[in-house]
């Protein structure tokens, strides 16, 4: 859609924050936690195996957790969380951790390369509860989602026995009542005094996640110690994207070491880019389009490398930008350009295809799809550029082009 | 006819000295829509395109009567500009920027709801009644009036679907942009409803994409409420879980929100899907035989 750029009050450009995806480690949510009086285990941040006995203080004393941290959930199956009792295995395990690239369900078969662990002081566990909060789209609200069946996949329980679930819309004008929090509490199995405790820990959950402008803000498990205490014991915090102009503090915690290093360029360029398996790069304006591109490659046996929305205009840097990117990718073996200028106006866009061809240098067959305002200019121009492509005159005729000159260059 | 604007429709545009809103006010005035009114505040008492700038929408309201507004305002101040519009009596509130924080908008659908107002959007490409009035980003000459009423959630591929449909000669009645964002005014349902009781809309095309539950919704509405044909493609077949394609709201998260759902039940409900975005044209043809 249209991007507004514009130098708000706040002092810098908003266009500079679309399309970025927020994401925050286990250790940066526990410490956003810990301000809300929201109890999480005494623990410590390493980037170096031989900085643990420095590192760990009283840490590792007694038993204790190494947590692989990245972006990803599932990470006990995949190696990345192991229990230590004495300070050489803290060290033994966190240079194990530290070593791996963590496959797990959630990451992909590329795997995530462990850059950070976070050593913690193990927990004695009487109970496993499960407690966040998110988004509901039908309601417009957010919503409190709990379960006495902590430590496994929500998305398990829901399946298996979702009569263990229980949710709790909450009015986004008024804020979450006490009561509700006490329902929450009680539905957790709590009563007395644990009820009591546990209703003002969902209460500061509640504005840990408005505060921060959550998408997803979740407690898995949340635990019940034997001592009595209500530990968050993970947490997966999820900001939203388009919030984060008044979260400068947020925007400091971002990393993008692990992810897509074209993803990041993407965005600090104001294009979204998303890498995908296959071999055909796709340059297109809009995201429905760009999807749309991407599946009617598949549709006539092709596979795409990647989603590249362009955005509603493409100046020529733009363009080169976009280009760029795909070429990264090494397995991409043709590309498709589908703009539907509706704004943009073809012409231009064509001077910025022919600019950013030349510029990137293109060895694979490039097919180019252009329907709007000006097309007949721009197919002109195209034409009499003498570069080597393709001009198709619809998304059928550009998507069976493509994947048919990718077929012959095999 | 037509659904919720026509050429009568008098429009207000906030945000019209910006660069967007001044860009497309032009446009607008060029397909014929009513621009009435812009409001910029701090620049009332001037002029642009000879449209009179008032400092609230109020002022725009008592001295123009527009009853329609269009929004191009920054993300951090969308949410106030909708409801400075509602407030002053709007009726129709169309918000093309992208970027809104979830949580104002979920403050601002709360408001909505106790009020006799519809918004449509945000991050939303608008509303066009071919030949009548344009409310929106969108290329006006590739529509053509007619009988068939376009719903969407996104804005490109919707001008690739009513190209295809005004290449064969169909015309449309309306086509809205619901908007790419997890909280919007308008939903799929609603703009259903709004089709299936406008006598002049004889067929419906609905385009979906991954992410949320509207598709859904929309498919348990037309098995029980809408009579008239529907032809839908839903984008995103080959997007993989989890990541936000470009759409704020489009997402598969936990396993939901698929193509292969949403498909599902609108075939359930009769509708008539396409696996190939090139054949919507021609399965609309098919449909109104």
């Amino acid at each position: 859609m249209v991007s507004i750029k514009t130098e708000n009050q706040i002092g810098f450009s908003i266009l500079s924050f679309l399309g970025v995806q927020l994401k925050l480690y286990e250790y940066q949510a526990k410490e956003i936690l810990r301000k809300y009086n929201i109890k999480v285990p005494h623990g410590v941040v390493v980037t170096d195996a031989e900085t643990v006995r420095e590192s760990c203080g009283d840490i590792g004393r007694k038993k204790c957790v190494i947590k692989a941290q990245v972006h990803a959930g599932g990470r006990g199956k995949g190696g990345g969380v192991k229990i230590a009792t004495t300070l050489e295995e803290v060290k033994r395990y966190a240079s194990e951790i530290l070593a791996l690239t963590l496959v797990t369900a959630q990451t992909g078969s590329k795997g995530i390369k462990v850059n950070k662990v976070l050593i913690e002081d193990a927990v004695e566990i009487k109970k496993e509860l499960y407690l966040a909060i998110s988004i509901d789209r039908s309601s417009s609200a957010p919503v409190i989602i709990c379960s006495t069946e902590g430590g496994v996949e929500i998305e398990e329980v829901s399946s298996k026995s979702p009569e263990k679930i229980a949710k709790e819309r909450v009015d986004p004008v008024m804020g979450m009542y006490d009561f509700q929090a006490r329902n929450i509490a009680k539905k957790l199995g709590m009563t007395g005094k644990l009820m009591i405790a546990a209703s003002q820990l969902i209460a500061n959950l509640y504005r840990a996640f408005i505060g921060n402008d959550c998408s997803l803000l979740e407690i898995n498990p949340l635990v019940l110690t034997q001592e009595g205490e209500i530990v968050a014991l993970d947490v997966k915090m999820d900001i939203d994207d388009n919030a984060l102009f008044r979260h400068k503090e947020l925007l400091a915690m971002r990393d993008f070491s692990e992810g897509d290093v074209n993803e990041g360029k993407a965005i600090a360029s104001g294009l979204s880019y998303i890498g995908l398996d296959g071999n055909i790069g796709c340059l297109v304006n809009g995201a429905g389009l760009a999807m749309a591109t991407m599946d009617i490659i598949k549709f006539y046996g092709g596979m795409p490398a990647n989603f590249l929305d362009v955005g509603g205009d493409a100046p020529v840097e733009k363009v080169t930008t976009a280009f760029e990117l795909i070429f990264v990718d090494q397995k991409v073996k043709g590309v498709l350009v589908n703009i539907f200028g509706g704004i943009m106006k073809c012409d231009i866009v064509a001077q910025g295809i022919i600019q950013a061809v030349k510029k990137v240098g293109i060895h694979v067959p490039l097919v180019v799809r252009l329907e709007g305002t000006n097309v007949q200019i721009a197919k002109t121009i195209l034409d009499n550029s003498g570069l080597d492509m393709i001009v198709a005159e619809s998304m059928k005729d550009a998507a069976e082009k493509i994947v048919q000159a990718v077929n012959d260059t095999r | 006819m037509s659904i919720l604007i026509n050429s009568e429709t008098k429009v207000v545009c906030q945000g019209i000295t910006g660069a967007s809103g001044k860009f497309h006010t032009e446009h607008m005035l060029e397909y014929g829509t009513r621009m009435v009114a812009g409001v910029t505040p701090g620049k009332g008492g001037t002029e642009i395109f000879d449209i009179p700038v008032f400092d609230s929408v109020k002022g725009a309201v008592e001295i123009t009567g527009c009853d329609t507004s269009i929004i191009y305002v920054p993300a951090p101040f969308a949410a106030d500009a909708i409801i400075e519009a509602v407030e002053a009596g709007i009726e129709l509130v169309i918000c093309i920027t992208e970027g809104i924080p979830t949580i104002d908008m979920l403050r601002v659908k709360a408001y909505l709801a106790t009020k006799p107002a519809r918004l449509i959007g945000p991050n939303c490409p608008g509303i066009i009644t071919p030949g009548q009035s344009k409310i929106g980003i969108m290329p006006g000459y590739i529509h053509t009036p007619g009988t068939v009423g376009v719903v969407s959630r996104s804005g490109t591929l919707t001008y690739e679907a009513v190209w295809q449909l005004t290449q064969r000669g169909i015309g449309q009645s309306t086509c809205l942009g619901i908007g790419g964002d997890p909280v919007i005014g308008t939903s799929f349902v609603d703009a259903l409803t709004l089709f299936q009781d406008d006598d002049d809309t004889k067929a419906i095309v609905l385009i979906g994409e991954i992410g949320g539950s509207a598709e859904e919704e929309a498919a348990e509405f037309i098995k029980n409420r809408v009579s008239k044909p529907v032809v839908s493609f839903i984008a995103g077949l080959t997007a993989p879980a989890g990541k936000r394609m470009g759409h704020a709201g489009a997402i598969i998260s936990g396993g939901k929100g698929t193509v292969k759902e949403k498909v599902a039940c609108l075939r359930k409900a009769h509708v008539t899907v396409v696996d190939n975005p090139a054949d919507i044209g021609e399965a609309v043809e098919e449909v109104l035989k």
